[in-house]
This record gives C-alpha cells, structure tokens and sequence, in this order.
C-alpha cells in the first residue's frame, strides 16, 4: 500500500494528513511537491491536504488545481486512483472539475472551526465501507470557505445516485442541503470539508476519523 | 539623501527625540547627522526598541532557573523540556497599530511574534493571545472586536499554527486603546537553538522575504507616544501581513537551518532593517555595511531613510556561512521568496549604508544600542486603598446574582472568538479554549508529552495595589498550569502601561514588576522574554496597568492530566485553600454592586506554592477528575464553570463559619482550587491534606442537571449556559 500526499506552498494539513495515512497503512506516506509533474505510478492513494494553497488569492483552490500535479492527478483520477480531498483538498478537487459544486464564503461571513456531528448519508461508498451499521461522526471542520453550492439539478443527481457520503446535522456553513462530502460518480475521488484527518486519535478530535481512511484503503 | 536637509529643532522633536538625546547623538556621531542617520538613531532609541524607561527594572526580574536555556535578550526565551527538546516562546503587544486598524494590527502581531519564535529555530506549535478592548457599549469596541479577532484568526489560520487559548476583557478603561498581546510557543531540538550576534569579518548578509515597501515607516516611534483626538491619520503607519508568505518564510528557514549554513539569523520586526542589523552587529560586535540598492524593494523611487525605516513584514536578515550562498539561494528560491545578498559584516564597528553610488549612513554601532537612553524616571506609590468587609455588601438573590455573573461581559463564553481560531491543525492540541479550562494543552508531536500554556492578569487588583496585583498575576498562571497537572518552568510577559513620564504611571509599573519578581521567585519561575508597552493613553487618560503574563509548563506523561471537564456524576467537590470572603476589587463588587474599589485580594505566595505542589501531586497519584483554580468571580464561578464544562449538575453546600454570602459565594481569595474527585478519594484527600497543612473541604456533589443549593440555589444548567454563551453574540449581532 503506497499512498501520497501533495504539498503546495501553505498547504497546511499535510503533515497532518501524513500522520494520519501512517497509522492506518503503517507505511510512510511519500509527499509529492506542487512543481512535481507526475505522482508515482505506484502510489495507490492520493490525499489533497487542507491549508491556503497559493495563499488562496485568486479563490480558495483555484491556483492548486491548475498546478502540473494537480494535472496528472486529474489524469490519473480519471483512470480510477483514489483520491480524497480534505478542506482546501476539496475545493481544489472541485476546482478541477472532478467533483461537481463549489465552496463558497461560509454564511456567517466568519472562520468557522468546531467538532461538528455528521450523519453517513451513504454507508456503502468506497469511502464508508468500514462504517458498517454506524450512523454518526464526529470531525472538526476549519474553514473560511466550505458553503457546498451547486445547482438543483446537480444536487439531485448527487443525492439520487449515493454520491452525497455525509452531510451535517447542524449545518456550520449554509452548504446546500447540509452537504458535507461528496464522491464522482465512479466513487473514487472524494472530497469534504470536514478533517477526518483530525479524528483518528483519542487524544485530539476523537477516531472518527480512522474508518474513512481505512474504508479507501481496504477497496484497494 | 545625498540633497542635505537642515536638521531643525523641530525635525528633532518629530523624531521623538528630546533636545537632550539629540545632544547626545552629536556627540557620539561627531558631527550633524543626516535625515537617514537621524532617523535611525530615532527607532532605535524610542521606548519601543530602547526600553528606555524600564530597562533598569526589568534588570530586578529573576531570569534564570535550571531549565532556562536562554532568558531574555534574544528574539525569543528558550527552555529545555527534557529529551533534547527546547520550547521557545514569547508574547508581545501590537496595541496602537491594532487600535487604529484593527484587522492588520492584530494579524501582523501574530506574524511578528511568530517571526520572533522560528527565528531561533523553532517551529510554531501554539499562538495564545490576550485581549482588552474598552466598555461593551463605547461605539468603538464592536467593530474592534470584530476586526482584532478576525486578524488574529486570519493570520494564525492560514499560517497554519492552532491558537489554542487566551483571554479577553472589557473595561472602560481601555476605550482608547485596546491591548492586542499576541503569544507564540515554539518547539526547536535544545542544541539547535539559533541567536542573533553576527559574527567573523566580511561573512554576506541575506535579505529573505517580502519585497520593503512604504509601510510601517516609524510604527515603532508611533508605539511610543500617546494618542490624541487625530490618531486615525496614523494609518498609513500600520503594516500589512501577508500569511502566505509567513508560511513559506518558516519553512524555508527551517529547511536551511536544518544545514549549518545559518551563522546567525534575526526578524525585521518592529523599526525593520534598521534594528535587525544594529542588533546583529552588537550583540555579535562587528560592523555591517549594506547596499541599500540590492534590497528588494516594493515600490519606485524608495530612499536610504524610508528603506531603514520600513515595518514591512515578513523579513529576516541573516548573516550566512561564507560558501554556502548558493544553498541559502537554492532553498529561498524553492520557497518563491525574495532573496538578496545585501551586505556584509566588517571589522569598523560601524553602520555603513550605500545607496545610488554614495555612502548616505556612516555612524557607530554601539551608541545607537548600548549608548540609548536609559531613564531613572521618578516615580510615585499608588495610594493605598480601604480593606471592604464582605459582611457589608449583602447577597440576598443567589440565583439572579449568579446568572448575572455567568452572562458579564468578563465571565462570558467566549466561544464567538475561539470558534474562528483554528485550534486543531497540528493535532496536537490536547485541550484548547474549548473545554473553558485553565491552561491549552498541546502535545510534542510525536511524544507522549505536552506543554500546557496560559495567559493571565487581572488589571483591576494591578490597579488597585500594583504590588499585589503583579504578584497575583504570575500566581495565577502557575495555578492555571497547575490545574492541568503541568510542572510551570517560566513565563514571557508584556508589560502594558500608560505614559511612564508620569510619576502615577511609573508607581504601577514599577509596583507591579516588584510583585511580579516577588512571585517569579517564589515559585522558581523565571522570566524568559517579554515586551514592554508604554504610552497607552489618549487625551491623557491611561490604560489600567496590565502586565500580561503568559506561562509555560510540561506534562511529562500525558497518562497524567486534568482539565475542567471531567467532574463525574456521583463526584465530590472540594475546595481547596482558605476563604475569608475578600470582596474588594473582586468581580462582585463590579457587576452585582456596581463599585470599583477597596484592596485586591493579598497573595501568600507560600501558601500558593504549597496548596499548588499539592493538587499537582494529586492529579499524579490520578486522584482528581476536574480541577480549576478560582478567579474572577470567585468559588461559585468556578464551580458553575466545572459544571457547564462536564455537563454535570452540582448540589452545593456551606459549611459553618463560611463568613457572608457575598464572600463564600464571590469572594476572591487566592491560592484556592476546586476539585471534582471519586468520593472514595476524598477523606484520603484532606488526611493527606491535614498533615501538609492544607485546608480541604467537601462544599458539593456532582450530578444531576441543576444547580441547587440550601442558600436559595436552583438553577438549570441549560439556562446558566444559554444565558453564558449569549453575551458575546449578542454583543457583535
């Protein structure tokens, strides 16, 4: 099991990220630099880490996803390799298209960061396989940006077809339809704003978090 | 500034310098000095960077310990936590620039502070901050709060470091100036500590970071005057942070400092370029001659003094290894950060400044810092206060009294503010603002040990009795360490005040460092690094002194820790330590009876030192399942907190000969702790206890979902927390 993590400047989660995927695989994750063209071709698993990528000038993800890695992994992802966008990993990923919707400007207009309770709207994606019967988690959520937009007809789509893996039980951020995260139709690119990254240690953030990782890597 | 300007009087005193400091820099210069060279010797000897009215009182403080590296001095004070590991950390205050732009001066406080931290080869694990902002109601204070907190969050987010704790007041006493004292804890392995003295002949200086610009110029000698009725136009001399670039700054100096190729390194923080290479030459006693047309610049046209003068952010100067050049470029350039050579160090002992062909700075380094001013300035005591009775201030209505407690602007949740903190990246933080305890608790990554850090002072007992309130301050800290189960090593402080020209000021400054000295030894818990700020007054009407004090602590096994929110149902609640109902200067007398007087409550620093060791040992021995010292607010606060944060309901009792109400319930004695413990724990306890001399009583049991007791008590804990969580929104709604 070989998995990666890229690393823009001010990416911020990625070691973050790294922790996490050492844990759960016992294998250190290799972390790929944003002037990087190519990600291995044995890398199995690769996760967007959270941070303010590019400083997030332009709008949160925009620059990421038109880096040459990010390129590649848009290639690859289309082939069928995992992976998973956490916080500004998921702007990114919708920034490349990847994912449908955008993030837009938290409702209240502030940083918002607290455990939040999310509801497994979807127990039997790629990416909540080991959750079996288990209905609700917990992780934190950061952000200034994660107010999940899309149109009706997307949002539909997304629901009718299980696309839609989590949503908030008390929404932080106005996202539509309490969309927390979502995956591509071929269920093997996945994005939320959430950290499950944060929740793998019962000493910070609770262990949520573990069954998500472990559900990707276990499809591998 | 090849063009001579006519130094006049009044250029002197627009520089902030008396006609008696400009004596001085004609004779050490030995001739008239240029704009450049005036303006040079104007930041470096402004109270900002000179501490030129407290530097010989903040030579009293005890500064050295068995675990202190590094006291102060340097950029930041380094400690040693055992295993190779050293924790860098220091606080400092960005009042005026947040004052007069509240987003920017907040957010390039937290920039500064951290440049100060991995400067010294630390990485940022934690930002704390302390805050006062002026009377809820002063048509200022919302939007201050807004944007001060936005700053501090905008910053620290993006950077990516987790501010896990702090404090903030009102009072309106700072309608004028708010206080923005931002704190920074770093972690750097003990033998790879980095310091600032420049050393060796003709070694090449690097510019790394943001572009110079126009910002900033003479933000240091702003911090060191007074504001008026026209202190908005002072905006164009706060800085503008850049996150971004802070983030690529700490992890390229980290990635060169990981080789041997730094000789030594320094911020430009406050008065830039100019104080970052007069300091590197001092202290490493050699000459530096920079090519001001090699620096980067931002804007056109720039000249030697507004280059010199510039508080634009995220820079650092370094003096690198002869040889090594091109690997400080390769990593800069890795990073996309602007990288210069600019200069280099010399054996004249002096500050040579090329620019546009001419030499247009010429002067001696060691006057412009060894040779500043350093003022005696005369001083006055505070007046002693009337000592109140408790018996004298009656608590009828216990459930009125306490809901207006829980929902005051000081004892109020702050979740508004810390819920737009990111306090999580990193994955360590073991306990942050959230739980509402005494001390955030962030883990060594990678170990199974972790700091515990606090910020704390109570400006109306410093106001009341600067002696004890200073002695109180550091005491509080270490009671909040404490509580955590953390063994306090030392604290950074910044030091608040108004105009220390004024005898009045000067008293509470220097009453407040004695007492503070007092308490630092008593403890053995040195200063490490701190700030000074002075002239925070407007119209001539001073802040309350405000010596923030921000300590640090090591859990050695994180198997061994408490917080405040793990009271059990079933528990008992003991108090311990001595309550004699001191009521004067407490919260009570503010918020229930309307009075700002009498004196604070006396610290036994003896007493504090044994009741401390004790509830130490005691969550060691695992014996304690919640602890929290009592404050502000005083025993019943503290319980009611413990209660909010375990979600456990509390039935209380008073034992006889509790003095009156108002004292038992509000009273704020000190070196008093609240302890929720199994109650087959407690008479083990207090036997315990008895022998060491140390008063412990039961006043409760945990349970249920109200708060109750036989003095009237009988409150539900839902609406205790919604009236806690709700001033603060309701206040920026």
């Amino acid at each position: 099991m070989k998995t990666a993590v890229i690393v823009f400047p001010a990416s911020n989660c990625d070691r973050d990220a790294a922790v996490a995927l050492e844990k759960i695989t016992g294998h250190k994750a290799q972390m790929i630099w944003h002037r990087d063209t190519e990600v291995p071709s044995d890398v199995d698993f690769v996760v967007i880490p959270g941070g303010f990528s590019y400083g997030d000038y332009r709008r949160s993800g925009a620059m990421a996803a038109r880096s040459p890695i990010v390129k590649d992994i848009v290639t690859k992802a289309e082939k069928g390799l995992p992976v998973a966008g956490f916080c500004n990993g998921f702007q990114i990923l919708t920034e490349t298209g990847l994912l449908p919707g955008a993030l837009m400007r938290n409702k209240g207009l502030k940083f918002v960061c607290r455990p939040e309770k999310l509801k497994i709207t979807n127990g039997n994606s790629r990416f909540t396989s080991a959750y079996g019967s288990t209905a609700n988690v917990t992780f934190p959520v950061a952000h200034h940006d994660g107010n999940y937009f899309a149109d009706d007809a997307t949002l539909n789509k997304l629901e009718k077809s299980g696309r839609v893996l989590f949503k908030y039980e008390d929404n932080p951020n106005g996202s539509a339809r309490d969309i927390a995260g979502i995956c591509n139709e071929a269920g093997n690119v996945f994005g939320m704003m959430p950290h499950p990254e944060r929740a793998i240690d019962p000493l910070h953030g609770g262990t949520d978090g573990i069954n998500l990782f472990k559900s990707i890597i276990e499809s591998i | 500034m090849t063009q001579a300007v006519e130094i006049t009087p009044e250029i002197v005193a627009e520089h902030g310098l008396s006609p008696d400091e400009y004596q001085i820099i004609l004779d050490r210069v030995g001739r008239t000095p240029n704009m450049t060279e005036l303006g040079i010797f104007s930041v470096m000897w402004s109270e900002h960077c000179s501490y030129k009215s407290s530097r010989r009182h903040l030579g009293k403080f005890l500064t050295t310990g068995a675990r202190v590296i590094q006291g102060p001095g340097e950029n930041a004070g380094v400690i040693d936590i055992d295993d190779g590991d050293a924790i860098i950390f220091k606080m400092e205050s960005h009042n005026h620039p947040s004052y007069i732009e509240p987003y920017q001066g907040a957010a390039t406080g937290v920039g500064g502070i951290m440049r100060d931290v991995f400067t010294m080869g630390a990485r940022p694990i934690a930002l704390m901050n302390a805050l006062r902002f002026g009377d809820p109601s002063h048509p200022k204070t919302k939007s201050l709060v807004d944007g001060v907190v936005a700053g501090i969050g905008g910053y620290g987010n993006c950077v990516g470091v987790p501010t896990v704790g702090g404090e903030t007041n009102f009072h309106k006493g700072y309608n004028g100036n708010i206080l923005v004292n931002a704190m920074c804890v770093g972690l750097a392995k003990a033998d790879k500590v980095f310091y600032s003295a420049a050393k060796g002949v003709g070694n090449p200086i690097f510019y790394v970071g943001s572009k110079t610009g126009r910002d900033g110029i003479h933000g240091a000698t702003m911090a060191s005057a007074e504001f008026d009725d026209d202190s908005d136009e002072k905006r164009p001399t706060v800085q503008v942070g850049d996150p971004f670039t802070e983030k690529l700054l700490i992890e390229a100096c980290m990635e060169l400092m990981a080789t041997d190729a730094i000789i030594a390194i320094q911020d430009m923080g406050a008065a830039g370029l100019t104080s970052s290479s007069v300091e590197m030459a001092d202290k490493g006693g050699v000459g530096i001659e920079l090519n001001l047309d090699d620096v980067p610049q931002r804007e056109e046209n720039m000249t030697a003094y507004e280059m010199m003068l510039s508080e634009s952010q995220e820079r650092m100067l370094m003096v690198i290894q002869p040889g090594k050049e091109q690997l400080a470029f390769d990593v800069f350039n890795k990073w996309e950060l602007d990288v210069a050579q600019i200069g280099h160090t010399t054996d004249t002992g002096r500050l040579v400044l090329n620019h546009g062909g001419h030499v247009v700075c010429d002067i001696p380094i060691s006057p412009l810092a060894d040779d500043a001013p350093n003022y005696d300035r005369p001083y006055v005591s505070t007046p002693e206060r009337d000592v109140l009775k408790a018996e004298n201030f009656a608590l009828t209505d216990l459930n009125s009294a306490l809901m207006k407690m829980m929902g005051s602007s000081d004892l109020s949740s702050r979740r508004w503010i810390w819920e737009q903190y990111d306090r999580h990246v990193m994955t360590d933080t073991v306990d942050s603002s959230q739980s509402g305890g005494d001390a955030a608790i962030v883990r060594i990554h990678g170990s199974n040990k972790a700091v515990a850090i606090t910020t704390d002072v109570t400006p109306r007992y410093c106001y009341a009795d600067p002696y004890e309130g200073g002695k109180q301050c550091v005491a509080e800290t270490w009671r909040n360490l404490t509580c955590v189960g953390a063994d306090p090593i030392a604290i950074t402080d910044c030091l608040n005040f108004g105009n220390p020209e004024r005898p009045e000021i000067m008293g509470q400054f220097v009453g407040c460092i004695e007492g503070m000295n007092e308490a630092c030894r008593a403890f053995d818990y040195p200063v490490v690094s701190g700030n000074v700020s002075l002239y925070n007054e407007t119209n001539g009407q001073a802040i309350p002194p405000t010596p923030a004090v921000g300590g640090v602590g090591l859990i050695p096994n994180l198997d061994f820790y408490t917080t405040v929110s793990g009271a059990k149902n079933g528990d008992a609640l003991l108090l311990l330590g001595e309550t004699k109902g001191h009521i004067g200067a407490s919260l009570f007398l503010r918020e229930i009876s309307n009075r700002e007087e009498g004196t604070p409550p006396p610290v036994d620093l003896k007493m504090e030192k044994r009741h401390g060791d004790y509830v130490r040992r005691l969550i060691r021995d695992r014996r304690i399942h919640a602890a929290h010292d009592c404050s502000d607010g005083g025993m019943l606060v503290a319980a009611t907190e413990i209660a909010l944060s375990s979600a456990q309901g509390l039935h209380l009792t008073r034992p006889a000969g509790s003095g009156a109400m108002s004292g038992w319930y509000f009273g704020e004695d000190q070196a008093r702790y609240l302890l929720a413990v199994d109650p087959n724990s407690v008479n083990p306890i207090k036997s315990t206890a008895e022998g060491l001399g140390i008063p412990v009583t039961q006043i409760g049991t945990f349970g249920g979902d109200k708060l109750t007791c036989e003095d009237g008590l009988d409150l539900e804990l839902s609406k205790l927390r919604a009236t806690y969580e709700a001033w603060l929104p309701d206040l920026m709604s």
